[in-house]
């Protein structure tokens, strides 16, 4: 805790809300600082506290005009912009509850979260989130009114329903004229213990629950984070991920707020890489995915350089892993090493920083899901400080971190202050700090389960080791029995697997059975590059899948990670999947985790296969796919099995 | 938006031959101002040669052609294109070695008013006016037709469905009256279709554009769906023209898609 015990945070108090400390800041900055930005057409265009203090007071005091009351709820769809806060923060100023969707939900999800939640506004970026209002507002009642904000397309909209932003702003600017106290009036009586974000968890099994975090869950937590790693005001930090993302909100909101750092917001979800260059954030939290994909551009980019640039790439690469070795062993750094990290530093890593736009990055985080020790190493090599952090919704974002210096690949760190981590005698990692939910929104079973006697039930397993760093496995029903008696997490196959740039997704099945095997979902972009270049000719993902090359291709993939295995645990046979996995299917949540008992479901017959007796080398599918707009698509194709003998 | 009465431009009794082969035999049209008026037919029936005449890339023989009252007949290109004829290519004609953004400005630059000198010193009004160009390419186009990612990409890189939409774009640079579209579906999955079908709309119905589409296209689900009024044509021949219902009805125009009828009605869905 170096670092952190230098930092002096506000003290939050039970009265202290988001919206006051909103208040507090916007006062203090006024028009001298740029409390975000926003690319639009080309170029970064800054809003001031002053700026974002003016907007917010308008929307809110619509949003009052309306007739949002306290404690009534706001549905909020659309991509990362700054109208998207401003709605949020607004909300919360007048006492209401916000609540996030995924830009690319399903019409079945939207109408079940804005029924269940009982949402009277809804706020949607444009066009397609209108049209999905306007689809579901027969199923839900209580939906008074639809708020859009992006023009495009909007002319032939004449749905009484709809109100755009302008018009709100309008229409609470009117009412300021009247009530010019009226915007504080209604922050002051809002409590630190009120509601302000009904966050509904993807969960990998049921229906969406939707648990209630207050003002002081969400203050609290990001103080706590920050007295590990306090973040200055003069950072930059680049809000790209999903709003319905706990870790997007613990950034943007509870830490934001009272760091007072910049939000950055991309012109397109399409150019966020390309804004983060731009932007060179000192902050950074994203689910491993992220990470993942920057190691599959430099690999891919790799692949395609002459052979002096990968020559230097290996040799600075070389020297990043052996330091980086070092440094999580916390062995001394000889200076001949330090010499040459330098020159390594100079001539290739820093470079790559850049084009991964982590050049000026301090605290970089992985959460969400599981990573592999590879992708861990290679960040550090680099010598980018990338964490890992483990926590819920439940909790307000996060209650577990690894410390500077401190990092151990199967660990998560150690929790941050005011919270208490235990495991249970049957293994469950339970939690406790101020940040801890108030429930689930009508599901008293559910929140008696999860809440006892305020310590939080995870439902994931795992151990505190010699350290006192908390190891995950992951959750319980995930853990997987091989023919040895041992127990195995599938994830780490699955994360290793998932280091070869060739491969996006991995499912890994050997629970109770007499071998493991695996499915395979290619990356499409890669393995497509790589069979142009040989001149192999295939026209579609799933013909490209089911290549004899292709095939050979993986095999020496998985070859490779099984050296390092032990005998039970080693991929014996595998399958390409004619597709990638995609949420839209359910296969995956939406924040891309495997639900493995679905798809276990779904492709039994390809679990069926690969564990057949008889000496079958394919399988025969007939089944369906979703697309975005809930069109529905047969799909018959027949999959090659391959066994792994090495 | 709403179609008015006044015809924007004019086609009279068009004749064009190449060699032995007449394309053209006397065809002639009126596109009304806010219109989206499509030209169907088989193929080989003398679409696209019709557009060349409109924008002046052939000579018709005989017949006239007039632009918002103005005989153009006799016209050069660059002259036709200045007064607001616009234009995209069956075969994508852009600069493939050059970025998205530089393809764009280049169809800007009919109204650049500086010249040569002052450009190479870009100082004062020159600057001034890159800018108020770059600020319209982005806002007008760039964000109309949803290519912020690629606009610093090179063209010959992009996936054919993107080039076709650069290839819009290009032609919107010039701020078009009339835009004359040539087969922009030719090639591209559902999803771009449907993209591009979005695009035609937004250019004729946002208040901003507002402008005439002049379409030739074989997708008769989108031209069917979208069109004001189309015209069929065979042989050089115009043989029937009006509201998409009535053309979908018409026995001359299902004749001339050989039994192709369904194809009418069918769209690609």
């Amino acid at each position: 805790m170096s670092r952190g015990a230098s930092w002096k945070g506000i003290e939050i108090t039970k009265d202290l809300t988001i919206p006051k400390l909103f208040l507090q800041s916007a006062e203090k900055y006024g028009d001298k600082k740029v409390a975000m930005r926003e690319k639009e057409f080309g170029i970064w265009v800054p809003i001031t506290w002053k700026q974002y203090y003016e907007n917010v007071k308008r929307i809110a005091l619509g949003m009052v005009a309306l007739g949002l009351e306290r404690g009534d709820k706001v549905a909020m769809i659309g991509d990362n912009r700054p109208e998207a806060l401003w709605t949020e923060m607004a909300a919360m100023c007048v006492g209401g509850v916000g609540i996030w969707l995924f830009q690319d939900s399903l019409i079945d999800e939207v109408s079940y979260i804005i029924d269940h939640s009982d949402a009277k506004l809804m706020v949607g970026e444009g066009q397609e989130e209108v049209d999905k209002c306007l689809l579901i507002k027969d199923k839900c009642p209580k939906m008074k009114k639809m708020i859009w904000d992006d023009p495009k397309g909007m002319r032939d909209y004449d749905d009484p329903m709809l109100i755009s932003l302008k018009e709100v702003m309008s229409i609470g600017e009117e009412l300021d004229k009247k009530e010019p106290s009226l915007f504080e009036d209604v922050i002051m009586k809002g409590k630190g213990e009120d509601i302000c974000l009904l966050f509904y968890t993807s969960g990998t099994t049921a229906l969406p629950k939707g648990a209630l975090l207050t003002h002081y869950n969400m203050l609290t937590m990001g103080q706590n984070l920050m007295r590990v790693d306090p973040y200055v005001e003069t950072d930059d930090f680049v809000s790209y991920l999903p709003f319905a993302w706990i870790g997007e909100q613990m950034m943007s909101i509870s830490c934001g707020i009272q760091a007072g750092f910049t939000l950055n917001f991309p012109e397109e979800p399409e150019t966020a890489q390309e804004n983060i260059r731009e932007i060179g954030p000192h902050v950074m939290f994203a689910p491993p995915r992220v990470y993942e994909q920057m190691v599959r551009n430099v690999q891919v980019k790799y692949l395609d350089a002459s052979w002096l640039k990968r020559k230097g790439y290996e040799w600075a690469m070389k020297i990043g892993y052996q330091v980086a070795e070092l440094k999580f062993s916390k062995k001394p750094i000889p200076w001949y090493w330090k010499g040459l990290n330098y020159l390594a530093d100079l001539g290739v890593h820093k470079k790559l920083k850049d084009h991964l736009g982590l050049s000026r990055i301090r605290d970089t985080y992985t959460g969400g899901a599981a990573m592999g020790p590879d992708h861990f190493r290679f960040f550090h090599a680099l010598g980018v400080n990338l964490k890992q952090i483990y926590g819920q919704t439940e909790i307000a974002g996060i209650s577990v971190l690894h410390r500077d210096g401190d990092i151990k690949f199967d660990t998560v760190g150690k929790p941050i202050p005011e919270t208490e981590v235990k495991v249970t005698p049957e293994g469950e990692i339970i939690s406790r700090s101020p940040s801890v939910f108030q429930g689930y929104y009508k599901m008293p079973e559910e929140t008696a389960k999860a809440l006892r006697d305020g310590w939080l039930h995870s439902g994931d397993t795992g151990f505190i080791d010699s350290d006192g760093h908390l190891v995950v496995f992951d959750r319980t029903k995930d853990v997987m029995t091989l023919n040895d008696g041992t127990k195995f997490a599938p994830q780490y196959l699955e994360t290793r697997l998932k280091f070869s740039p060739y491969i996006k997704d991995v499912w890994a099945i050997g629970d109770l059975k007499p071998y493991v095997t695996s499915v395979i979902c290619i990356d499409y972009s890669v393995v497509g590059k790589w069979a142009e270049d040989r001149n192999i000719a295939y026209t579609s993902y799933p013909e490209l899948s089911q290549m004899p090359e292709v095939y050979e291709l993986v095999k020496k993939e998985i070859v490779k990670m099984n050296k390092n295995l032990p005998p039970a645990a080693k991929i014996k046979k595998f399958i390409n999947l004619y597709k990638e996995f995609d949420a839209d299917d359910d296969e995956l949540t939406r924040t891309r985790k495997l639900r493995r008992a679905f798809v276990e479901n779904r492709y039994k017959d390809i679990v069926e296969g690969l564990y057949s007796d008889k000496d079958k080398d394919n399988v025969h599918m007939d089944t369906t796919i979703t697309y975005e707009d809930g069109r529905v698509v047969n799909i018959k194709a027949d999959l090659q099995i391959m066994e792994v003998n090495e | 938006m709403a179609v008015s009465d006044e015809v924007q431009l004019r086609v009279q009794d068009l004749h064009i031959s190449f060699g032995g082969v007449k394309a053209l035999r006397g065809v002639g049209l009126e596109v009304r101002k806010g219109e989206i008026f499509s030209i169907i037919g088989p193929n080989g029936a003398g679409k696209t040669v019709l557009l060349n005449c409109i924008n002046g890339l052939y000579h018709p023989q005989e017949g006239k052609i007039y632009f918002e009252k103005k005989e153009i007949t006799r016209l050069r290109p660059y002259q036709r294109a200045q007064m607001g004829i616009s234009r995209t290519f069956q075969k994508i004609e852009l600069f493939k070695g050059t970025t998205v953004l530089d393809n764009i400005r280049l169809g800007r630059h009919i109204h650049l008013k500086t010249g040569l000198l002052s450009g190479s010193i870009y100082f004062g009004r020159t600057a001034r006016e890159e800018v108020e160009h770059r600020d319209f390419i982005e806002r007008e186009i760039i964000d109309l037709l949803e290519i912020e990612h690629i606009r610093n990409k090179v063209v010959g890189m992009l996936p054919y469905g993107l080039q076709k939409r650069v290839e819009l774009a290009r032609a919107l640079a010039l701020n078009p009256k009339i835009i004359l579209l040539d087969e922009p579906l030719a090639g591209l999955n559902l999803e771009e279709v449907e993209d591009m079908a979005r695009f035609i709309l937004d250019i004729n119905e946002e208040e901003r554009w507002q402008t005439t589409c002049v379409l030739v296209e074989h997708d008769m689900g989108v031209v069917m769906d979208i069109s004001h009024r189309v015209m069929a044509l065979n042989f050089g021949e115009k043989i029937a023209e009006g509201t998409p219902p009535e053309i979908q009805g018409n026995p001359q125009v299902i004749k001339a898609y050989l039994g192709e009828a369904e194809d009418l009605y069918v769209s690609r869905r």
